[in-house]
């Protein structure tokens, strides 16, 4: 019967060869291929135009809030169409459950509106 | 010590099986070949087609098109070349990592085709870029295309890692780029690339 030790001994084993399965290919292929480096290769984006500025661009943060704010809206569209379609069959239990979720959702909106985000600077 | 055919065929008979590492290499290379994602027109078409099901280029190794020329290795020029379009064409193969190979498709992408004697059409790709298979046709069937696909890999077979013969890419002198033209008053500068291309002595005189 095999040790305790012997089957870690096969997960090592098991480890090696599958660092070895992605290092190989990488030092096979630094080994072996071409170099030609080149300005117009090393260019920071691969179009066939030249490139202007550099990758480091920054984007304005409000872009993020104003998409994250979209998502309240995405939601409740994504909710609110099945529950209006079936509106009838579900009665007074979905609307409450209906009505505290817009509360939560409209709740993080006016939060958001307090704080400013909405107003595009 | 070179292995010759007739011996790898009697060590194959006592389940030997012996490759050289240039015979790996070019196995590996020809097939992966993974082309560049552009097409320019009509020939494009055709290009898609043979990457569709029906023709199915996946059988060669060659259905990954990349949308970067940066993990492309094959560039299909498809269609008629403008000089408008010349510069980017050149830049992108430019941007390839080596080994690269360029197919021309079509007779635009040859001489310029039916739009020869327009004042933006390229006479063909090949004055700026070294083209290795031309496949002629308006447009080139799919076939074609398969076609010119398996002649690459046949020249890939045959490509020497060392020697005097070997690829250009292991050579230190050779260049890494080819140049880039740029749009003059008239024409592109320069209008063709004399280490790739020459023109045609024009003999004068009587026929």
């Amino acid at each position: 019967m095999p040790s305790y030790e012997y089957s870690y001994l096969l997960i090592c084993v098991l480890m090696l060869a599958a660092f070895g399965f992605a290092a190989a290919p990488l030092v096979i292929s630094a080994a072996v291929r071409p170099r030609k480096p080149s300005l117009i290769k090393q260019n920071i984006f691969e179009c066939g135009l030249d490139s202007k500025g550099d990758s480091w661009v920054q984007f304005k943060v409000q872009y993020y809030v104003y998409a994250l704010i979209f998502v309240i809206f995405d939601l409740e569209t994504v909710f609110l169409l099945p529950w209006a379609v079936a509106f009838n069959k579900l009665g007074l239990f979905a609307f409450v459950e209906m009505l505290v979720f817009l509360i939560v959702l409209v709740g993080g909106l006016v939060w958001a509106w307090g704080k400013g985000v909405l107003e595009w600077k | 010590m070179a292995v010759d055919d007739g011996l790898k065929s009697e060590l194959q008979k006592a389940g030997v099986f012996i490759t050289s590492v240039e015979g790996i290499y070019n196995w590996g290379r020809r097939s992966s070949v993974w082309p560049l994602q552009f097409g320019l027109a009509c020939c494009a078409i055709e290009m898609i087609s043979a990457a569709c099901s029906r023709f199915d280029l996946a059988r060669f190794g060659a259905e990954v098109f990349r949308p970067s020329p940066r993990q492309a290795d094959l560039m299909i020029v498809a269609g008629t070349v403008t000089k408008k379009m010349a510069p980017q064409v050149v830049r992108l193969y430019n941007q390839m990592p080596e080994p690269k190979y360029v197919i021309a498709m079509g007779a635009c992408s040859i001489s310029g085709g039916p739009f020869k004697q327009g004042y933006n059409v390229l006479k063909g790709i090949d004055r700026y870029i070294p083209v290795d298979v031309h496949i002629p046709g308006c447009p080139p069937r799919p076939e074609a295309l398969l076609n010119a696909l398996m002649f690459l890999q046949r020249k890939i077979d045959n490509e020497h890692l060392t020697g005097i013969n070997r690829v250009r890419w292991y050579d230190d002198t050779d260049p890494a780029d080819f140049a880039v033209p740029s749009f003059g008053a008239h024409d592109l500068e320069p209008a063709c690339n004399r280490a790739v291309w020459q023109p045609d002595k024009i003999k004068r005189g009587v026929a």
